[in-house]
């Protein structure tokens, strides 16, 4: 309904829009050259303003975004150690897009301004000057030459990953339309995989080889646990189209990729509960929730049921188009403490005795299909 | 000279043909590039009106998630089941969206008018090197036109894996419906239209190199020649990596390669596929994706250095820095496609050198900005309406070009790639930036196109709404794209963390409605001028190219006696010593004069 109000409105404002030419049309003076499609001295000054005008415009549409929703959730709080790194080059960044951004805007819109046309002057025949030329070529050199150096520091340090700091090996696993992880297990070495051995009867769903004993303590979730403070590696794989494993509040994103096994690593540094109480978060769930209470106040007006109000959790989306219902394929990602890691993964099945209870005792012998087959 | 002969034979082949010209000749199967152009444009606009009613289709879904909505009703039948948008034509409104608009708008319809029309006006030819290649270009790209529109009616939807169609997504049917029958249509439509953009460039480029009066040596060219000459040579370039893409994906969708798949289990079934890449795929789209944006956005740079200098009554600051960074900007193109590919998964070496190469594009942008900001000052501007747009183009093209500096740094774009931020920043710096150098153009040179005027106070209506709307739409996007809202998604209401976000997806949507609805006084303005606009003069914005030597009613071969000579530049405003602000090229030196040397 209210979209249907709100194209009723565009439409009124068309048809404003549309007395406005013709009062336009009306108040022109009408000489030799008004109709003739040519800009007047009249029009010169009209839109010699409105130049002026615009220039506000954009300065005060700039102000407004920064101020209601400028509370980039994205540019600071970082829950990763290599993610404030990011975001120290991202305001760095801004700061000189915005100066830039400020400067040639107001050249523009103001030489636009006060250049304006008017019958019988003349403009200043200026076609070069090679000085000038050296100047803005050279001071975007110096400026991108900084931007880029420290660019190029902060890529490389992020994906390198550091093989020697022992991290937890985690594969995220992607498919239309959700995520599966699986804990590398004691021997932190991931079993060998590979789509060719997926075995749904025995809910073998990520094709795990069930002959190679490094899969034997693999540990198969539906939700993603990380320690703080340890660095973690994602050993990403997809079984059908591509995605992309997009982890914004750690700063971390890579794609997943059939046939391919692509990796990515960071160290959380905040764990769920404190970033809950954090004051910035706080805030942002606290709006939030108004809306969410607003939203169910119409909802049972109708009849329907109410939306639970919102808990912060870290999230991996996805974010590589991947099919119908790419807009929903989430899951959490809780950040705790070494303890409460270790209490939650041993509540969780290996792989080993989930394979047995389909197959008996010793999976081992009696796999159909394994890596060494498949590779042949 | 040589060419001088050539100019005069071909004058009096025109000749013959003008006596037995008819209406299908002259109208429909015409070899004349003036009409050629005048096709190029009326089907490019179709299709641009195609393409904005789609957008605005997307901005309603996001602001009013899966509320019924009976636009939606009538145009998407039985994709809207109630009135409600499904999913799937969400993402095929996304592509086709995406697909007419870069391909079929702003490739088609920018390149193909302004060059057809202005490269033999501006240089001084009778016509294209060839006229029937010229032809054959053009009705291959209205029947690529007429495939994709079929396209969106087939049984299954159409095309729906983003303009970017990576496979697997776009290779396997079972992934999704419009990966049947409506990527193969998308496929041929695109491989036809290739052809078509390949012919025509060929023909520019021959043209400019063969062709040009005398005198009209390379560096007497109006940036605008410069500016086409270099987009077909990108797309010379380009192009066939697309075309050979898109062969590959053919062959993996319909005779069983992998050149693209591998290792895949879809549908409780494990495919035959092995040993192929995405990733390739991702290179060999790139490789013209990212110069592509500068074969929109380079045409559009030239028709605004153009109208710039014309109206601001002044020469073009810096002719040859200006042909200097379109060369650099061209070159460059072709060696920054991986910045699109930062978190795919490649080598992140190779993020480091894409990095560094496509930072290096500011430095040839940047030149331009100022150069153009230098044009104006001190210039006598007369704010006509393409002038308007000119200004408005420089305007967006720093706004969407700044971000670009976040986005080409590896490092950052970990954090943004492919959220609303990316959306937000090459819509301004190629979409509008470009839509506003074709709106300059056509306001430009339309008493060049049909020998009348447009209505100057609909043009103005036109620019100031526009304009307030594009940075309504796009400047709240890099915010929400900040906030990590992911672009694609059918609906943010699957993660409560963007509940917060519903109300400027309100604001955008509301701007994204009223900037398409006033498009429809630019149609008004175009399609009813042509019978009701006031009677052009022959130069009308009394500029100095060439194209203004012709008379207003058109004839085959352009000029009626011998072709003009060239003795000077063609930005010769406002010179000391004359008494006209302007000064055609085709006026010999005064005596004593000095031409400026550049």
């Amino acid at each position: 309904m209210t979209a249907l109000l709100t194209i009723i409105i565009v439409l009124f404002v068309a048809v404003a829009i549309w007395q406005m030419v013709k009062i336009f049309d009306l108040a022109q003076v009408r000489t030799d050259t008004s109709d003739s499609g040519i800009a007047t001295d009249h029009d010169n000054n009209i839109n010699g303003y409105l130049m002026l005008g615009f220039l506000v415009f954009i300065y005060v549409i700039t102000i407004i975004c920064f101020v209601k929703w400028g509370d980039l959730p994205l540019v600071y709080n970082a829950a990763s150690e290599h993610g404030s790194r990011i975001d120290n080059l991202m305001i760095i960044s801004m700061l000189v897009i915005f100066s830039v951004q400020t400067l040639t805007q107001f050249l523009l819109y103001y030489f636009a301004f006060k250049y304006r046309g008017e019958k019988g002057k003349k403009a200043l025949y200026f076609a070069d000057n090679n000085t000038l030329e050296a100047i803005w070529t050279i001071i975007p050199v110096i400026v991108l030459a900084g931007l880029i150096i420290y660019g190029l520091f902060t890529w490389t340090s992020i994906m390198n990953i550091d093989e020697d700091a022992d991290p937890m090996v985690v594969e995220l696993y992607a498919q239309q339309f959700n995520w599966t992880a699986r804990y590398a297990g004691q021997d932190n070495v991931l079993g060998m995989a590979n789509v060719r051995l997926i075995d749904i009867d025995k809910a073998n769903v990520l094709g795990v080889d069930e002959a190679d004993p490094n899969a034997q303590d693999d540990i198969v979730v539906k939700e993603l646990h990380l320690v703080v403070g340890r660095p973690v590696m994602f050993v990403m794989r997809s079984q059908d189209v591509l995605h992309s494993a997009y982890m914004p509040h750690f700063r971390a994103q890579m794609n997943c990729v059939p046939g391919m096994i692509t990796k990515f690593g960071f160290t959380p540094t905040v764990t769920t509960k404190e970033m809950r109480e954090n004051p910035d978060m706080i805030d942002k769930i606290q709006r939030i929730n108004n809306i969410r209470a607003e939203k169910s106040t119409a909802l049972v007006a109708e009849g329907k049921e109410t939306l639970d109000p919102y808990e912060f959790h870290y999230l991996l989306l996805c974010n590589k188009i991947c099919g119908k219902s790419h807009y929903n394929m989430q899951m959490n990602i809780i950040v705790e403490t070494q303890e409460e890691f270790d209490a939650w993964i041993k509540e969780q099945k290996t792989f080993k005795s989930s394979m047995t209870q389909f197959i008996g005792e010793d999976p081992l012998p009696l796999a159909d299909k394994s890596m060494e087959q498949i590779t042949e | 000279m040589s060419t001088h002969a050539v100019d005069t034979h071909a004058h009096d082949d025109n000749h013959g043909h003008h006596h037995k010209e008819t209406f299908v000749t002259k109208y429909i199967f015409s070899q004349d590039h003036k009409m050629i152009a005048k096709q190029y444009l009326i089907t490019g606009t179709i299709m641009g009106v195609i393409g904005v009613i789609m957008s605005l289709m997307m901005r309603i879904q996001i602001a009013w998630p899966e509320e019924p909505n009976v636009l939606f009703e009538a145009l998407l039948g039985k994709w809207a089941p109630g009135g409600v948008m499904d999913a799937d034509i969400y993402l095929a409104l996304v592509t086709i969206h995406g697909t007419i608009m870069v391909f079929f708008v702003l490739t088609a319809g920018l390149s193909g008018t302004f060059s057809n029309l202005l490269i033999p006006l501006q240089i001084g030819a009778r016509d294209m090197a060839s006229g029937f290649l010229n032809m054959v270009s053009y009705w291959l790209f209205f029947l690529s036109s007429v495939i994709m529109i079929i396209s969106l009616f087939v049984e299954a939807g159409p095309a729906a894996a983003g303009w970017t169609i990576y496979p697997p997504l776009s290779a396997l049917p079972m992934a999704q419906g419009g990966s049947g029958m409506g990527m193969t249509l998308w496929l041929v439509s695109m491989a036809i239209f290739i052809a078509s953009s390949l012919l025509g460039s060929l023909n520019y480029i021959v043209t400019v190199i063969n062709m040009r009066t005398k005198g009209m040596s390379m560096t007497r060219l109006p940036l605008t020649i410069w500016a086409f000459f270099v987009t077909a040579i990108i797309g010379v370039v380009s192009f066939p990596v697309l075309f050979a893409a898109a062969l590959l994906l053919i062959m993996d969708r319909s005779f069983g390669t992998s050149f693209f798949l591998s290792d895949i289990f879809i549908q409780g079934e494990v495919l035959h596929y092995q040993g192929g890449s995405p990733v390739l795929f991702e290179h060999l789209f790139w490789f013209l994706g990212h110069p592509e944006v500068y074969i929109v956005i380079l045409p559009a740079m030239g028709l605004v250095s153009e109208i710039l200098a014309t109206n601001a009554r002044k020469p073009i600051f810096g002719y040859r820095a200006m042909v200097a960074s379109i060369l650099a900007i061209a070159f460059l193109s072709t060696i920054v496609w991986g910045h699109h590919m930062f978190v795919s998964g490649m080598n992140p070496f190779l993020g480091s050198v894409f990095t560094f190469t496509t930072l290096l594009i500011a430095i040839p942008s940047a030149v331009k900005a100022f150069n153009w900001i230098t044009t104006i000052w001190k210039g006598n501007l007369q704010m006509n309406p393409a002038m308007l747009f000119a200004i408005g183009f420089v305007s967006t093209f720093i706004t969407g070009g700044l971000t670009g500096i976040i986005l080409g740094d590896s490092a950052l774009d970990i954090n943004v790639h492919d959220t609303y931020f990316v959306i937000a920043h090459f819509h301004l710096v190629m979409g509008i930036s470009a839509l506003y150098g074709m709106f300059a153009g056509i306001y430009h040179w339309y008493p060049k196109m049909f020998g009348r005027m447009m209505d100057k106070n609909l043009g103005y209506i036109h620019f100031w709404v526009t304009a307030i709307c594009a940075y309504g739409v796009f400047f709240p996007m890099h915010f929400i794209g900040m906030a990590g809202l992911p672009r694609r998604y059918y609906t943010n209401t699957a993660f409560p963390l963007f509940d917060d976000l519903a109300d400027v997806n309100i604001v955008i949507t509301v701007f994204a409605l009223i900037g398409g609805v006033v498009q429809i006084i630019y149609l008004y303005n175009f399609f009813a001028s042509m019978f009701i606009g006031k009677k052009a003069v022959q130069n009308p914005w009394r500029s100095n190219t060439l194209d203004w030597t012709t008379p207003v009613e058109h004839i085959h071969g352009n000029w009626p006696g011998e072709i003009p000579h060239v003795y000077r530049w063609s930005y010769d405003y406002s010179k000391p010593g004359h008494d006209e602000d302007f000064v055609p090229q085709n006026v010999p030196l005064k005596e004593g004069e000095e031409e400026l040397q550049h």
